[in-house]
């Protein structure tokens, strides 16, 4: 039975080797974590079920590749208006001035695997109940499985005088938009570099991809400033949006601790609303009221939310934290809907606490594809995911700390007694910056 | 369940490097075959060429430290702690023997074999 080569419980690989296994890294580990070979071994199982895949990104293609190595006669498709694949762990490098724009850019149909069709349009709905997707030319598939992998939606709307085209001038840098946005982030930090002055970092409240990225961003504005002798020059301010600087409490003090040795102020509970770019005034709500702060550069990280076809679906949490932006209320160890069982969510639009990351999305879909198989051949699946997910916090160009963490806000260790969590190392930098695309990339084939 | 699949070793390594990694792969294997052979031909090792491979190798070893660096974006200050001394270390030590062995072969191929009693302990 093919879902016999996945392991019985995730929950049990815990931590050895996982992020290479995962997104990890390091060839050297790379393989750890039977959940990482989709049985090549084991017999395929026959099937004639129709499934799709809302969305062609990390999850949505990981989750294809896996399917195609598991199913025979399956009917595969993949639904997903973008033509571009991007590498998104590579917008921070970018935006660093360590990789050019390219670096992150290939298409999403040279990961399309043999048998699997690729409908390269957008979603424009999704109905549980007659079990179908509509595309936005109006073709409708009906499915016995959906694989909701759609992402989420970068809210910029939500702050008040932002405009995306102008990102790159006038101070105004943001990463996560696109990867000429990153690059044009760095054309923006660059010039910040040489000129100094006052330098706003900061997150937006709700849940996010990646929470690390807005902190490495600062740790690498400062050691640039740092690089040209204009550390002295600038003033860095991190606004948080929350109490703390992040959602794992042993990695935000240590990241306290960094700042603090950085010369970073922090400024907590302070949310981005509304920005005058012209006059490069950004203004946050705090619990004393509106602040205006003035700035020469500004990473702005929007708001995120789940895309509008899934805010208007049944399929988000009707209630709780989550409800609002419409993340999909999925079982967070099975990933499975909770309403509509043969729906599962996997990547940034599944309603789960913890990381929005490709490492969450390495060990979300080997689960939640050992459920759906599971229903194909009547053995029910016993995986879990338990909410691993890793991020290589960077420090300083050249350093990074390899953190790595559950549902239980545990750190995990890949290697322990080797590569200590909380140390800036340069170990971990060489993973982020050599074997994480490779790993990634491999993820999608379903090779790794 | 098994816990180390070489298959994803050579898919990463594949991603990672393309077709280089045939080409560092045939490199290897021939390098270290023609040592071998070396070895079975002169019935051990000439110590005059081990001295000059070994002496390369140092050079090789620097070498692979700085391809290490140009292709991570690295500095060469940017050691942290004791995994990355264990990683240059690893890195270096790599180079140093790749490079010696290939050195030796090349050298012990091209030229002819030394007078007798030059022959080193093995």
């Amino acid at each position: 039975m093919t879902t016999d080569a996945t392991p019985r419980n995730t929950a049990s690989l815990a931590g050895r080797r996982r992020l290479l296994a995962g997104l990890g890294a390091l060839p050297l580990a790379g393989a750890m974590g039977a959940a990482a070979m989709p049985a090549q071994a084991a017999a395929r199982a026959r099937t004639q079920a129709r499934i799709v895949i809302a969305g062609g990104g990390a999850a949505g293609l990981a989750s294809a590749s896996r399917l195609a190595a598991l199913l025979d006669g399956a009917s595969i498709t993949v639904i997903d208006g973008r033509k571009a694949h991007y590498y998104q762990p590579g917008f921070t490098l970018i935006a660093a001035g360590v990789k050019p724009q390219g670096y992150v850019i290939s298409s999403t149909s040279e990961y399309i695997p043999t048998g699997v069709e690729l409908i390269a349009e957008k979603v424009a709905e999704i109905d549980p109940e007659g079990k179908a997707v509509v595309t936005d030319s109006g073709k409708r598939l009906t499915y016995d499985f959906l694989i909701l992998a759609t992402g989420l939606e970068l809210n910029y709307g939500a702050i008040e005088g932002m405009d995306t085209t102008r990102i790159g001038t006038s101070g105004l840098g943001s990463i996560y938009h696109s990867p000429q946005a990153a690059a044009a982030t760095w054309q923006a930090l660059n010039q910040f570099a040489d000129t100094g002055g006052v330098g706003l970092f900061g997150r937006p409240p709700g849940e996010m991809k990646c929470a690390g990225a807005p902190l490495k961003y600062t740790f690498i504005s400062d050691d640039h400033l740092r690089r040209r002798g204009n550390r002295g020059k600038a003033e860095l301010m991190y606004m948080a949006q929350s109490k703390s600087l992040f959602g794992v409490p042993i990695v935000a003090e240590k990241v306290r601790m960094l700042f603090q040795d950085r010369g970073v102020k922090v400024h907590h509970e302070h949310v981005l609303q509304s920005i005058d770019l012209g006059r490069r005034i950004a203004t946050y709500k705090t619990p004393a009221g509106t602040l205006e702060q003035g700035y020469d550069f500004i990473n702005v990280v929007p708001p995120m939310r789940a895309p509008e076809v899934v805010r208007n679906s049944p399929l988000p949490w009707t209630e709780g934290p989550w409800a609002a932006d419409g993340w999909a209320d999925v079982d967070k160890q099975t990933l499975r809907h909770k309403r509509y069982p043969e729906v599962f969510a996997v990547g940034d639009i599944a309603g789960v606490p913890k990381g929005k990351t490709a490492a969450s999305v390495k060990w979300q879909v080997p689960v939640a594809v050992s459920h759906l198989v599971g229903d194909i051949t009547g053995k029910p699946s016993q995986d879990r995911y338990d909410g691993y997910t890793s991020c290589p916090l960077i420090t300083r160009l050249g350093r990074a700390m390899l953190i790595e963490f559950d549902y239980q806000d545990n750190l995990v260790m890949s290697f322990p007694g080797v590569i200590a969590p909380l140390e800036e190392l340069w170990i971990s930098w060489v993973m982020k910056t050599m074997a994480l695309k490779p790993t990634y990339i491999s993820m999608l084939r379903g090779r790794a | 369940m098994k816990e180390l699949d070489p298959m994803v070793f050579l898919a990463v390594f594949q991603e990672m490097l393309g077709p280089m990694l045939w080409v560092m792969l045939l490199v290897a294997v021939l390098g270290v075959a023609a040592f071998a052979a070396l070895l079975v031909r002169e019935g051990g090792l000439v110590s005059r060429r081990l001295v000059q491979s070994e002496l390369l190798g140092l050079l090789g070893g620097v070498l692979a430290l700085v391809i290490m660096a140009r292709v991570s974006s690295s500095g060469f200050t940017d050691a942290g702690g004791p995994a990355d001394w264990f990683l240059i270390a690893l890195v270096y030590g790599m180079g140093a023997v790749a490079t010696a062995i290939l050195v030796y072969a090349i050298l012990g191929w091209l030229r002819p074999r030394p007078k007798k009693g030059t022959l080193a302990r093995a």
